[in-house]
């Protein structure tokens, strides 16, 4: 039973030709690698070397690549345990992500975070949480030092759709409104909580958009499957808080592929429909961004394959970094409970 | 970075004996508010938020008028949104500010802590020391008529467990402006519980900015029978139930823990092997709190110097009752821990 329907426009209404090929070609790669890192972790998952719950990406990656490209370098992102995406989309460091992974001591946080705490602060992913909505308040912070510093600085957070059934997101949306805080709130809505559908969770009589909306933020809701309308959204809502004009929610709706966590799809459990997934995979952000790139003569299958072969020795020189790096030492446990 | 700078510039003073020069006595409020005021003043990263702080009561008048001195850009009242500003001020001190959050009441924290105790307290070890939460939320335990099991709450020893937090309960207004200056200066997430029965008193105060160190206990008296342990208004009533054996020539090291954690176990540890005989007494619940604590590092480092059970005086296992005649049965009073203090220096093992 499909439930969850695609109701977009795929590429129809959007203009490509306004974009350099340069950008489109980084858009498209960057999706590219991070679905090709993510289904190689999720290859290499069952021999239990990677001891890390991990959370795919895999049918989201166009909202974490077409926001992080609207932001500027200097703008900050903050994420919920769904890191891979953002974190590579934004720039972090492929060797020290994998490193974390398998639990080495130079992991990107020196395999004290895991795969639901991938930071890279040299590029602006600053910080996630595990906890649902818990990233929201503390990207309300940033924001706010942002804003007390006269920085300029953009924040941009990350969460799903139940972060919005949490008091803490709303508290967060008031604050921000309040105080015009420079931070852009993206949701990604890929309608499921773990097993549990969005229907079970929250009135279906109401758009996640719209209720936001009612607190008097201004609030879109678009596909992101559309990396093009995520791109545009984002770059938008940046400018708007660049200038002092507050916050902007943004629902991403776009679907995830895989199971909440670990390898593999687990709808053979029973808690969404096999065609439910099917539906939705043959409008996987990649493959629609590609065939519109191939229909405007933007790229070739030559391209991508030398791109993909360039990223499999790049991912693969990663992994072999990270499987040969030193496990942390136990004298190094109790380092960093207290700052000096 | 001013703090560093500030506090070389004074000369660190980790005592109160300057108080024999009586020179300038301060409310324990005005202690505090002289500490904020300071500190908004040195580092332009400081900032104090709560809900009542720029009322006119102003947070017990620990926050009165600040605003008025420093713009409502960085005193600011809030949204009830307890555990939301709490991450705000996280996410904010991540960044390089130093917010400063107060409650009128602790039981409120017990909304903050996701924030609190999944977040602030740990944001520093999990992404390997890259950053820094250097936040201080401030709380009055609200003991008074009728506060009742939701307005009363002396929540430390919930709070005791969780690594990476500073815990400090201030005893006399000298403690509570150099512990709110060390707090603000401080690079961790700090809790700060003050006692409501505390504030009305007066003591020495000087000007300026001082620092004392978070983590190190100080002996309020020295003595031979026995050591009492305690940090804010339980140490006031420990030195009354003191005083009234005085007659019959009882001495105690008394030790103001002035922080709960880190705990200074060497100076508990230094006390008991001298006397032998160890009485904790807390604001909060007995069990599993900082009495709790206290009595098993002693057990667990000291044992062979023991010559009588440790003993402890908080709070019975139940909420607090609103009703006045209820509250005299469930609060430690100077009497009770006077027979405590008998009973442990009577009854050698």
């Amino acid at each position: 039973m499909v439930k969850y329907k695609y109701k977009g426009q795929g590429y129809s209404n959007t203009d490509i030709n306004k974009y350099s090929k340069e950008l489109l070609l980084n858009l498209l790669f960057s999706m590219i690698r991070i679905r090709m890192i993510e289904e190689t972790i999720e290859s290499k998952y069952h021999e239990d070397q990677m001891k890390s719950p991990i959370h795919l990406v895999i049918g989201q990656e166009a909202t974490s690549v077409g926001a992080c490209a609207a932001l500027k370098v200097t703008d900050h992102i903050y994420s919920s345990h769904r890191t891979h995406g953002n974190y590579l989309a934004k720039g972090g460091d492929l060797k020290a992500m994998m490193s974390e992974l398998f639990c080495r001591a130079n992991g990107c946080c020196g395999s004290r975070g895991g795969s639901m705490h991938l930071i890279d602060k040299s590029v602006g992913m600053m910080s996630t949480s595990a906890i649902v909505s818990g990233i929201v308040p503390i990207a309300n912070g940033a924001a706010m030092a942002s804003k007390m510093k006269n920085e300029g600085r953009v924040i941009g957070v990350f969460f799903g759709d139940a972060a919005m059934e949490e008091g803490a997101f709303w508290e967060s949306l008031n604050f921000a409104i309040l105080k015009k805080l420079p931070i852009i709130y993206l949701c990604e809505n890929n309608f499921y909580s773990v097993c549990t559908p969005l229907d079970k969770r929250q009135p279906a009589s109401v758009e996640l958009f719209d209720k936001a909306a009612g607190f008097g933020i201004e609030a879109k809701q678009i596909d992101a499957t559309n990396l093009l309308l995520v791109y545009e959204t984002v770059l938008e809502a940046a400018e708007k808080a660049r200038n002092g004009g507050g916050p902007t929610f943004i629902e991403n709706v776009a679907y995830r592929l895989r199971g909440h966590g670990g390898a593999g799809d687990d709808s053979k459990s029973g808690y969404r429909g096999l065609d439910e997934v099917d539906s939705w995979q043959n409008i996987c952000p990649i493959h629609t961004l590609q065939n519109e790139m191939k229909n405007h003569n933007l790229i070739d299958e030559n391209t991508i394959n030398d791109f993909q072969n360039r990223t499999q020795l790049e991912i693969d020189e990663a992994f072999h970094h990270a499987v040969s790096s030193p496990n942390p030492s136990e004298d190094s446990l109790m380092q960093h409970v207290y700052a000096d | 970075m001013p703090w560093a700078e500030a506090f070389l510039n004074t000369q660190t003073n980790n005592s109160e004996n300057l108080a024999d020069s009586n020179e300038r006595h301060l409310s324990y409020t005005d202690a505090l508010h002289e500490a904020l005021d300071l500190a908004l003043e040195l580092d332009k990263k400081a900032f104090i938020l709560g809900q009542g702080v720029n009322d006119p009561i102003g947070m017990f008048g620990v926050t009165t008028d600040l605003y008025k001195k420093f713009s409502e850009e960085r005193v600011f009242d809030t949204p009830l949104s307890e555990e939301g500003m709490t991450g705000m001020c996280a996410g904010a001190a991540m960044n390089g500010m130093r917010p400063v959050y107060l409650h009128n009441r602790p039981d409120f924290l017990l909304l903050t802590f996701n924030q609190l105790v999944n977040h602030a307290s740990k944001m520093h070890y999990m992404d390997e020391g890259h950053t820094n939460v250097p936040m201080v939320i401030w709380s009055a335990i609200g003991r008074g008529w009728g506060s009742g099991a939701q307005h009363s709450q002396a929540v430390q020893g919930l709070l005791l467990s969780v690594p990476g937090l500073k815990i400090i309960m201030p005893s006399t207004p000298y403690d509570a402006k150099g512990l709110m200056l060390s707090a603000i200066a401080d690079n961790n997430p700090v809790v700060i519980f003050e006692h409501r029965w505390l504030m009305k008193q007066n003591g020495y105060v000087p000007e300026g900015i001082y620092k004392i160190p978070i983590g190190e206990g100080i002996y309020r008296t020295r003595g031979e029978d026995l050591t009492i342990v305690g940090s804010s208004h339980a140490i006031a009533l420990a030195q009354i139930a003191l005083d009234s054996l005085a007659e019959e020539g009882v001495t105690a090291d008394v030790i103001d823990l002035r922080t709960i954690k880190p705990l200074d176990e060497k100076i508990i540890i230094e006390s008991v092997k001298k006397t032998g005989r160890i009485l904790v007494v807390d604001t909060g619940w007995a069990m599993g709190g900082v009495c709790a604590e206290v009595g098993c590092l002693v057990a667990e480092k000291a044992f062979e110097y023991l010559k009588a059970p440790v003993r402890r005086v908080g709070l019975p296992d139940s909420p607090t009752p609103a009703g006045f005649t209820l509250e005299q049965y469930y609060y430690p009073t100077s009497e009770k821990i006077a027979d405590a203090i008998k009973l442990t220096i009577s009854n050698d093992k």
